[in-house]
């Protein structure tokens, strides 16, 4: 990094004695670079940057996309008022919250445990990183097909399973507005749980195995060195995969949409859900637009708040 | 090595989570086994994991040769993966390049406002995405999906760090030998990252092949469905035939799943790459 700020602040020989070659070495470099760059840059500023602070403008607009684009009609701060009194967006930001508690900390302890005895405790270390990883790598769509017929309230397998276990009146599950996000979380813990193991092996791989002969040498316990050693050195990979986590739970859709979309009754709507339902089925795209900033605006305070605890230390 | 009684415990250790491993994947083997199956015994009960009367054939034809387009999805699908995972390669090599081996000013300015970017989220910017599609001509095409898969700053990270770590000392010598950028890059720089590359590559070829999102949001026509939109077609289609659903999702999952199992390292490595630099 350094040398390339010096070939830079330097410029005393070659200017003075060239002056009519323009396209000097550096220059040619500094072109092909910005060359190299501009397909990512473009591409980056118009679907990203572009699209952020015009969704923002649309945001302060009423529009039904279908009159076109001379059918934006300036409405100010209207759908952000209205933002605040949707119950179905306050369900929906609940349900959100709600969807976290249940795919963030239980799949981040439940990942740890499996992690350190599936990297250091058995044999067949590959088989199991490679079945634990499978539901990820799958379609989450079909994966929910066969998770909608296991759950099935009456037929299905995991009812029967627990009708014969002496359990009299299973949940309904899906179709169920109490049980609706619960099972709906469920899967989307199991399907990502594989993604969680292997992020954290790859931690473990990383301790030194020293630190564990030492303690062997000082006689500590296996759940001694557990809380003491591995855990603490695991922060930095538990630090990831809580602000990947949080945020992927709140961005999630996909499962929601094939699987219940929203209901019933709206109790497994999600924020995403909603932009997807204001905008592209009641072609709502100002307050849609006002959605999206809200989603925008969760996403930056949860990433601003994760990066405050890691300065501090406290995590 | 491991004492005796160490092994003991790591050989119960094994049985155990070889007991829980199955319990795990307990959805994927149902799905299988129901695929075999005549709709009136899928939902039996005990569950006849080998099913005594078996309707495969039947199935595979109401999947791959009925009312729903199979086939022809199954093709789109592999198109699309196979078109966004060459252009998104292109476009990340090139950049992860330019930030590792070019010098020049605002440089790192741009990498550091790039991964400042990966914060907001694709949902979020979905309706201008839309507006931008429709004023392109480029609603209800596979384009349309292509470009909005086709930049990855995530894997532009990955690559760069890779990059990072090929010796200077490689380009010195092509340019020596008088290869300009264009050259270094694609005769010395690309063969030696081939590993990643591959890694790369596996990964947005399985999430294109299971993106749902966008061709739901940029697709209308049947004839250009991929795969997850596919599944809703069957959902719509056969609401009574759990055996063909899930021959539709055994379908849907079980190619992806050999390319894992064959590249499990590639994928596994790439996935894990991500977590400990990030």
């Amino acid at each position: 990094m350094e040398r390339t700020e010096i070939s830079y602040q330097s410029p005393k020989q070659p200017v003075v004695s060239r002056k009519k070659k323009f396209w000097t070495p550096q220059r040619k470099e500094a072109l092909i670079g910005w060359l190299f760059l501009m397909p990512e840059i473009v591409g980056m500023l118009l679907l990203n940057v572009f699209a952020l602070g015009f969704s923002l403008y649309l945001s302060f607009t009423s529009w039904d996309l279908l009159s076109g684009l001379s059918g934006i009609k300036f409405s100010g701060l209207q759908n952000y008022i209205h933002l605040f009194q949707d119950p179905t967006i306050w369900k929906a930001l609940s349900n959100n919250l709600f969807f976290t508690v249940l795919t963030v900390p239980v799949p981040i302890a439940v990942a740890l445990v499996l992690a350190v005895v599936i990297h250091s405790k058995v044999y067949f270390k590959d088989y199991f990183k490679v079945v634990f990883f499978i539901p990820y790598i799958s379609s989450i769509i079909a994966v929910a097909a066969v998770w909608s017929v296991l759950f099935h309230p009456s037929l299905g397998p995991i009812n029967q399973i627990l009708m014969d276990l002496g359990v009299s009146n299973p949940p309904k599950w899906l179709v169920d507005p109490k049980t609706s996000l619960i099972a709906v979380a469920m899967i989307s813990a199991w399907a990502g749980l594989g993604y969680t193991i292997i992020i954290y092996i790859a931690g473990l791989s990383n301790i030194s195995n020293e630190l564990y002969e030492a303690a062997d040498i000082d006689g500590a316990t296996g759940m001694k060195k557990f809380f003491k050693i591995t855990i603490p050195l695991l922060r930095p990979t538990t630090f990831f995969l809580l602000i990947t986590m949080l945020i992927g739970s709140f961005k999630v859709f996909d499962i929601i949409s094939y699987l219940t979309e929203g209901g019933p009754d709206n109790s497994s709507t999600v924020i995403v859900f909603r932009i997807y339902q204001e905008g592209f089925v009641n072609y709502n795209m100002g307050y849609a637009s006002a959605i999206s900033w809200l989603l925008f605006a969760i996403i930056g305070l949860i990433t601003a708040a994760t990066w405050k605890m890691r300065q501090e230390e406290s995590f | 090595m491991l004492s005796l009684s160490n092994r003991i415990s790591k050989i119960i250790a094994t049985v155990f989570m070889g007991a829980l491993s199955i319990l795990f994947i307990f959805p994927l083997l149902w799905m299988v086994s129901s695929a075999f199956k005549f709709e009136k015994d899928v939902m039996r009960f005990p569950i006849e994991w080998i099913p005594s009367s078996i309707n495969v054939v039947n199935n595979f034809k109401a999947v791959w040769m009925q009312n729903v387009p199979f086939a022809h999805i199954y093709l789109n699908s592999i198109k699309v993966a196979i078109i966004v995972t060459l252009i998104s390669l292109i476009i990340s090599t090139m950049a992860a390049y330019s930030f590792t081996k070019l010098k020049f000013r605002g440089r790192n300015l741009v990498f550091t406002i790039l991964l400042a970017l990966m914060i907001i989220p694709d949902q979020a910017t979905l309706i201008p995405r839309f507006m931008l599609v429709r004023w392109m001509g480029l609603y209800d095409t596979h384009a349309a999906i292509i470009l909005m898969s086709m930049f990855s700053i995530y894997f532009t990270f990955l690559l760069r760090q890779f990059m990072a770590g090929v010796s200077d000392e490689y380009m010195e010598a092509a340019r020596i030998d008088g290869a300009g950028h264009l050259r270094t890059f694609t005769s010395i720089m690309l063969p030696l990252c081939r590993p990643v590359i591959a890694t790369v590559a596996i990964i947005k070829f399985i999430w294109s092949w299971n993106d749902y999102q966008n061709p739901l949001i940029f697709l209308q026509s049947k004839s250009l469905y991929t795969i997850p939109l596919g599944m809703t077609l069957f959902r719509d289609d056969y609401t009574t035939n759990d055996a063909i659903m899930m021959m539709a999702a055994v379908s849907a999952i079980i190619p992806l799943l050999i390319v894992f199992i064959v590249l499990q390292k590639q994928v596994i490595n790439g996935i894990a790459l991500g977590g400990v630099k990030g």
